[in-house]
């Protein structure tokens, strides 16, 4: 039980990690990662809303979306099947989420508010929240599975934009070609990036 | 805020680009560009999108209360995606086939979101519509020759047709397999930056 849970956390942390593995969560990955700082910032933030957000939309679609899942209400609802509907489900939970994030952070932490600028609200479509809730219904975890799940991918992306961050920070003394300054680089660096996490891919649990 | 038209439509083509400067909407450029077939579709889906849900938020700009802006403007979105994703299931199955999971993850384009944040709420329903087509294409312009870059040396073809016969079929081109590869998608528009960037200095950032 417990072992099943670690072996999930480390698969998404690191051999499927969803910033290089699968490359969800792109735009604000590259965009917020110019200081350790406010990397550090967003990749708390996101893991805070993929570790709600899953195991909510988990909820959402066992016992209310699933063919067969509205039967507590009446045995008429048996065979009802809603999940057409999950797309719009799942981003309104996000968004939910998001909001609520955002208020936060504006009543509490204004630094913090200021720095993340745009790149807040965007956590809603930030590929790598939906991405997680569309691979929870996917590969059919249940509500304990999906909460470490949610969790992992969280973590993984953390790590990994932290590490870009940490990296683009020394990057400034080095002397890169004019135009590929800045965009370019980074781009460059996370296709490295890409490919030293390709190693992880032969790990068997 | 005063734009004007031409600007609105023009300017995200080379003098702001939605991914080359903006740094909006890379997730999908990286996931469909292995095959030009399926990029040219995504790419009329997301100029459709766009527009509407700039249009329509524009149109909509004055109702929204600020705290709830997120919620209205996915709910949008989400619904344009959905009948979005029936008209390709009705009309062009064989490819809707094909991109389903790219389909979805229109909503998740943060072009889309991006602009309506940025734009469409302090701008009329006119400005609106163009700035979205101008975003739309200058999505599409990258997009579509990163899929041509890589399905020409990754499988030695162009729209499906083969241009280079491989070895496999008796020709003499070696594919390059890592340019099926995601990272190559990195490096291609990496390389694209740096030449938008040799072209237009100014787009240069000092500090990174």
């Amino acid at each position: 039980m417990f072992e099943d849970y670690l072996n999930l956390a480390v698969k998404a942390i690191f051999i499927e990690n969803m910033a290089l593995t699968f490359f969800l969560g792109m735009c604000s990955f590259l965009a917020v990662s110019k200081k350790v700082e406010t990397a550090v910032g967003l990749g708390l933030a996101v893991i805070f809303v993929l570790t709600v957000t899953v195991p909510a939309n988990n909820l959402i679609q066992t016992h209310l979306l699933n063919e067969g899942a509205l039967a507590w209400i009446s045995p008429e609802f048996a065979g009802v099947d809603l999940t057409f509907l999950n797309l719009l489900c799942f981003i309104g939970t996000i968004a939910a989420m998001v909001q609520l994030v955002e208020m936060t952070t504006d009543r509490f932490f204004p630094a913090l508010h200021a720095t993340l600028g745009i790149f807040l609200p965007l956590i809603a479509v930030n590929c790598a929240i939906l991405g997680g809730s569309l691979f929870m219904v996917e590969r059919d975890y249940d509500f304990g599975e999906s909460v470490v799940f949610g969790l992992g991918n969280g973590i993984g992306w953390f790590l990994a934009v932290v590490a870009l961050a940490s990296i683009r920070e020394r990057l400034r003394y080095s002397n890169v070609p004019h135009g590929l300054r800045g965009l370019g680089m980074t781009f460059v660096i996370t296709g490295l990036m890409a490919f030293g996490f390709m190693a992880f891919g032969g790990i068997q649990l | 805020m005063a734009v004007k038209k031409s600007e609105a439509a023009l300017d995200p083509l080379f003098n702001n680009n939605p991914i080359a400067l903006q740094v909006l909407g890379i997730c999908s450029a990286l996931a469909v560009t292995t095959k030009m077939e399926t990029s040219v579709v995504m790419c009329a889906a997301v100029i459709a999108v766009l527009t509407l849900s700039n249009l329509t938020i524009s149109l909509l700009r004055h109702q929204i209360p600020n705290s709830i802006r997120i919620i209205v403007q996915l709910t949008v979105i989400a619904s344009l995606v959905i009948v979005t994703d029936q008209i390709l299931k009705a009309y062009v199955f064989e490819i809707s086939k094909q991109l389903s999971v790219f389909v979805g993850l229109i909503i998740t384009n943060c072009i889309i979101m991006g602009r309506a944040e940025a734009f469409a709420m302090q701008n009329p329903p006119s400005l609106a519509i163009l700035d979205g087509i101008g975003n739309g294409i200058g999505y599409s312009a990258i997009l579509m020759v990163t899929a041509f870059l890589r399905e020409l040396f990754g499988s030695g073809k162009l729209y499906g047709y083969s241009v280079l016969p491989t070895v496999s079929e008796g020709g003499w081109y070696l594919p390059n397999g890592l340019m099926l590869l995601s990272p190559a998608a990195f490096f291609i528009i990496g390389g694209l930056i740096w030449a938008l960037r040799v072209y237009k200095p100014a787009q240069v950032e000092m500090d990174g």
